[in-house]
């Protein structure tokens, strides 16, 4: 029994296994110096590890008693969860170097990171829900001050700590109640309680729930410390901030929504229409003062968890596959913006200010082209990936007669172009200054933004065949 | 082989439209011609060794709609075979023409280039003109209508900084619209009462239509009629016909070949071809024929009248092509469709060879073209003479009478003629068009005799310099004089010959006459018996006549005699043509030769007739009012009230009023302390959880 168990929780151990041997191993060796190494490494094992969870075609199993599910669509998160935090690896290496952060806590902080959050999205149980989430955040928490000589840096990563600390507590407050009203942690015995007509009490442990979830996807209003974190933080962090634990924390977000509380789905389905429709408005609107454009994103992936939250706000399969996509194409157009901004530098220190991008396209055409094309994509313009996204969860909204909330998403959508067209227009259209960017870039960054870029055109073809994926991942979650 | 000439074109003008620069002008010029030569003699290798059967050449499968599905075929029959050969002859020697007449275009400035352009528009609307013509399907047909309107329009605004070519090519394109508002319903309706779009399908369906009723607007319309006028107010667009005719005289702000092209040739005579396509439909449809006769024969009229008194000769020639096109459309309505394709294909060469002849004499006399300022260029460009003296001869109908011997015009206009006399009974449309042959041919000799005859007139300098126009011009001029000559005699027969000629050359087999025959006096004997028998035979007719698309390019009605009556008509009806041709005539000699002082007499003596005919009917000023000033009004009030006031001023009120607020809101939220993070995140969880018991919680 217990051997079948570990079996399915293979790739998980293997990460375990791996960040511990190799924290040994570096301490007693070469320290740093092999953090390079270690990054590549990694990478590849993550890459490994994607590879062999997406070509996992068994059947839904749980492990644990059900505290461990490995179905359809804890595999499809966890690939894209394995591979955006590769990629994030890989484009790091050079950035951490040069600013003398390579230390070889780093990849190991990310791959426990990255255990959690595969042990998030295949939660079955409030307890391991809990622990998943921990280990991401504690990683989290770290890595957001891994620059301790900046303060900013540290600061940031004090008040996620101490935010994420009261987030911890809303979410235990809740899972208390909830299991207080139901006496299980066990979603499938929750699921049966909350299915008739739960207390009032259920409810509150509900939305205590919710929130701390919220907190992890920084929705609106538990978003505060979103714009704070990612200007702090070292870019390749923010970089990482803003794809793999966001998919990991929607992932998670939807797996409890549906499988602990799917027969009360008329209850949370308003909570989270409220809280997406916060977010895409805020993130909106709140973008358009920016001056600096790691905040900028902030509210931009504000925004985006507005637009994902829409499609589980749903609450059907067709809505959990729009999520799914979404959060996909909002990956690959995150990792190839992160890239771009990595490379920009004057005087080799790397600065933010989106005034920089002036005239960009004038010195560096092909750059300014690819990084049009991103926020052409972000912005959701058609015959972009980010087009059919949106397209998709506004079609899931209105399918389950959320017209209103899809009629917002739009005008939302109108707002948000605003500050991603104004880079744009920065690029081509703006005025001299006096310094321009530097001409720095590595083949690596290059890479990345060119192929992301390239992506959000050719990627409507057919999604990278991904739809197939989503179609059977929402299948698995929602019966 | 049809598919070589359908692409060829569109290869050359995509080669010499994109790709000039690569292979230089001269290159693209090449190029385009080259290919549309290759077209020519491949169309005249596929009209001569026609077959009898109409042939379907599929090129790929186009729509798939629910119901509507449809290939993208190639429809040869003969009346396609005709258009093709008449659309890239003419083509082919235009495109030859242009490399004289656009050499050292004064609108241009040294060293732009405007010759690729030029031809690759020439070659696109060729294109476009073929799609149309070889169309299967009522929706393919429409893409080459549409594409030659765009060709059309590109065209007449070549000379863009010229104000007046533009504002002719917006008018041409916005009556076409009109036009084209009537073809699309039209073919909405054929879809919707045929459930196809095919034109075997719905020829089929064609005595089914006579029979339905169809609610339109306010009241109920005999569907056939109503379709078959629908499709006619599309061709009254294209074809210049009266009320959408105003576009053709300014067209002529387009370069000369253009004009022989597109504005004489071919585009004009789409509306023909529509209708004489549609003859299963049109048979079905007597009151729509009777309009369509009425206004051809009026049309006729008018733009005949008009062309007595203008003075750029280009606009002489415009009015024309306006009258003789109301001929075809008569020919077509009186039910003799293969008269009206035989005066189209005769009128393609002489109307093209007399604008080309003009082009040439505009050419010699540097882009000066008002007549005024012509006048005894005869032994200056002597070949032109001579090409527009055959273009004359032909247009205005001369031959040796009762007989087959004569110019092109002379057998197919009184072919018209007399058909109009067989199809209406010696009426209004008969009568119409020998006055309009009179007056043709008075325009036309009063347009020779300005020109080439008598003293010069106007800018000394302009006569001395007149000068004939190079060889690439002249051999085209030659080449359609054959064609002004000829083609009448050698093709009388199989246009207007007897019953069995016309149907042999038609495709048109005489069996499926007597089965459609056969059904209707079924229904008429199933329509005496009574109950289950009466309805079982009514199917019965239905399907027979209702499944079988008649055989043959066109289509006459059992009872449609009139093609054969034409050919009993009597003596004085036969000559009537060329008597008026002689008074017209007479009367240009006298006025324009014997008494050079008459028409300033005339005109002063009838000053409000003349200037009634010399501003066109006032058609334009009426339009003015009407049309333009009240959309102007409307477009005014929409910019200024709707657009910019109410539009703008909401958007701009939010973008740049409410949209800010939030964004400074927003922005003091985000304080940097902890605590107000901390208290946002508690302020959320109450309001949630308040919200929840007071909503959601308490069911």
């Amino acid at each position: 029994m217990i051997i079948s168990d570990l079996n399915i929780i293979l790739p998980e151990i293997i990460l375990s296994v791996y960040a511990m041997l190799a924290l040994v191993g570096a301490v007693y060796t070469a320290k740093d110096e092999l953090a390079t190494t270690l990054c590549w490494l990694t990478s590849i094992l993550f890459a490994i590890v994607a590879f062999w969870i997406s070509s996992d075609s068994a059947s839904a199993q749980t492990a644990f008693n059900g505290m461990f599910i490995d179905d359809g669509f804890a595999r499809f998160a966890k690939v894209v969860i394995l591979l955006s935090a590769a990629a994030v690896l890989v484009m790091s290496v050079d950035y951490m170097r040069r600013r003398d952060l390579m230390k070889f806590e780093y990849p190991i902080l990310i791959v426990l990171a990255v255990v959690g959050m595969m042990m998030m999205v295949s939660s079955g149980n409030l307890m391991s829900l809990y622990m998943g989430l921990e280990l991401q955040s504690l990683s989290l928490y770290v890595v957001a001050s891994f620059r301790r000589d900046s303060v900013k840096s540290t600061e940031a990563g004090m008040k996620y700590f101490v935010l994420g600390a009261l987030s911890s507590g809303l979410l235990l407050y809740g899972a208390s109640l909830v299991y207080g009203y139901t006496g299980s942690t066990d979603f499938a015995t929750i699921i049966q309680v909350a299915g008739h007509g739960g207390s009032i009490g259920l409810m509150i442990g509900l939305v205590l729930v919710i929130a701390g979830l919220a907190f992890k996807v920084s929705a609106v209003p538990f978003h505060m410390w979103t714009p704070d974190v990612y200007e702090g933080s070292p870019t390749p962090v923010t970089a990482f901030f803003a794809t793999a634990p966001k998919v990991a924390a929607m992932a998670l977000f939807a797996r409890v929504m549906h499988d602990a509380f799917g027969n009360a789905k008329a209850d949370w389905q308003q909570v989270i229409v409220l809280i997406s429709l916060l977010s895409m408005f805020l993130g909106a609107v709140a973008a358009i003062g920016q001056t600096n454009i790691k905040r900028l994103m902030a509210y931009s992936s504000i925004a985006h968890m507005g637009y994902a939250l829409m499609g589980l706000a749903a609450g059907t399969a067709y809505g959990v596959e729009a999520m799914l996509m979404y959060m996909t194409f909002y990956v690959i157009m995150n990792t190839g913006t992160f890239a771009f901004i990595m490379t920009m530098e004057k005087d080799s220190q790397p600065v933010t200010d989106i005034q920089s991008l002036n005239l960009l396209a004038k010195t560096k055409p092909g750059k300014a082209l690819a990084v049009m094309l991103l926020m052409v994509s972000l912005a959701g313009i058609p015959g972009t990936i980010g087009f059919f996204g949106k397209l998709y969860v506004l079609q899931a909204a209105y399918g389950a007669g959320l017209l209103w909330l899809a009629i917002a998403g739009v005008i939302a959508s109108v707002i948000g172009a605003y500050y991603y067209l104004r880079i744009i227009y920065l690029m081509w259209f703006g005025s001299e200054q006096d310094e321009a960017l530097d001409d720095y870039s590595t083949p690596m960054l290059t890479a990345f933004v060119s192929v992301s870029a390239i992506a959000t055109v050719v990627g409507i073809v057919n999604f990278f065949g991904l739809k197939g994926a989503a179609i059977a991942a929402a299948a698995a979650l929602v019966q | 082989m049809e598919k070589i000439i359908l692409f060829a074109p569109l290869i050359g003008a995509i080669i010499a439209g994109f790709g000039w620069r690569q292979i230089g002008e001269k290159g693209a010029m090449y190029v385009t011609t080259g290919l549309l030569f290759l077209a020519c003699l491949l169309s005249w290798v596929v009209f001569l060794n026609l077959g009898q059967d109409t042939q379907h050449l599929p090129i790929l499968r186009w729509i798939e709609s629910g119901a509507l599905s449809t290939d993208w075929s190639i429809r040869m029959d003969r009346l396609t075979a005709i258009m093709l050969i008449v659309v890239t002859s003419v083509s082919s020697l235009v495109h030859l023409y242009s490399f004289g007449y656009m050499d050292h275009d004064p609108a241009w400035k040294d060293g732009e280039s405007y010759k690729p352009r030029f031809f690759a528009y020439l070659s696109f609307f060729t294109f476009a003109m073929l799609m149309l013509v070889t169309s299967d399907n009522l929706v393919q047909m429409f893409f080459g209508w549409e594409g030659v309107g765009v060709a059309s329009y590109l065209l007449i605004g070549f000379y863009y900084r010229k104000p007046s070519a533009n504002a002719a090519a917006i008018k041409a394109f916005v009556v076409n619209r009109v036009g084209d508002f009537g073809f699309a319903l039209g073919i909405f309706g054929l879809f919707y009462l045929t459930d196809s779009i095919r034109f075997d399908d719905v020829f089929a369906a064609a005595p089914m239509l006579a029979e339905t009723q169809l609610h339109f607007l306010w009241t109920e319309w005999n569907a056939a009629n109503l379709l078959a006028f629908l499709l006619f107010v599309g061709a009254m667009g294209k074809s210049a016909q009266l009320l959408l005719h105003t576009w053709l005289p300014d067209a002529m702000e387009g370069p000369t070949p253009v004009s022989a092209l597109i504005h004489a040739a071919t585009m004009v005579t789409a509306g023909v071809f529509l209708v004489c396509r549609m003859s299963p439909l049109m048979e079905y449809a007597p009151e729509a024929m009777g309009f369509v006769t009425f206004l051809g024969a009026t049309t006729a009229f008018f733009a005949a009248t008009v062309g007595l008194v203008q003075n750029d000769i280009k606009r002489v020639i415009a009015y024309s092509t306006c009258s003789q096109l109301g001929y075809m459309f008569v020919a077509a309505g009186v039910g003799v469709y293969s008269v009206a394709m035989f005066h189209l294909f005769t009128h393609a060469f002489f109307k093209a060879m007399l604008f080309l002849g003009a082009g040439s004499v505009i050419h010699a006399m540097h882009h000066e073209q008002d007549m005024r300022n012509y006048g005894g260029l005869r032994k200056k460009i002597p070949y032109t003479f001579w090409a527009m003296m055959i273009g004359t001869l032909a247009i205005t109908g001369v031959g040796i009478p009762l007989t087959y011997y004569g110019f092109a015009g002379f057998l197919s206009k009184d072919a018209v003629i007399e058909s109009a006399w067989a199809g209406t009974g010696g009426g209004y449309a008969f009568w119409m068009l020998l006055i309009a042959a009179m007056f043709t041919s008075f325009y036309s000799w009063r347009l020779m005799f300005l020109t080439f005859y008598g003293e010069p007139r106007g800018d000394k300098h302009t006569h001395d310099h007149a000068h004939e126009s190079p060889m690439v011009m002249l051999i085209p001029l030659g080449v359609l004089a054959l064609g002004a000559v000829f083609s009448g005699m050698i093709w009388y027969k199989s246009f207007f010959g007897s019953d069995a000629d016309v149907n042999k050359f038609f495709g048109i087999q005489s069996h499926y006459s007597e089965t459609v025959k056969d059904g209707h006096s079924d229904d008429g004997h199933g329509s005496d018996d009574h109950g289950d028998d009466h309805a079982a035979k009514d199917d019965h007719g239905g399907e027979h006549a209702g499944h079988v698309a008649p055989t043959g390019a066109i289509f006459m009605a059992p009872d449609n005699h009139v093609l054969h009556d034409a050919h009993y008509a009597p003596k004085w009806v036969k000559v009537s043509p060329f008597v008026a041709m002689l008074i017209g005539f007479v009367m240009a000699m006298w006025f324009y030769i014997w008494n050079p002082e008459m028409p300033k007499r005339w005109a002063d003596a009838q000053r409000p007739l003349y200037l009634f005919l010399l501003n066109k009917w006032y058609f334009d000023e009426i339009y003015h009012a009407i049309f333009v000033r009240p959309a102007q009004a409307l477009g005014r009030f929409l910019w200024k009230r709707g657009d910019e006031n109410t539009i703008d001023g909401a958007i701009n009120g939010v973008a740049m009023g409410i949209i800010p607020f939030f964004t400074r809101l927003a922005g003091r939220a985000q304080s940097g302390y902890i605590f107000t993070y901390a208290l946002a995140m508690v302020l959320g969880i109450v309001v949630l959880i308040t919200w929840m018991t007071f909503s959601g919680g308490a069911h």
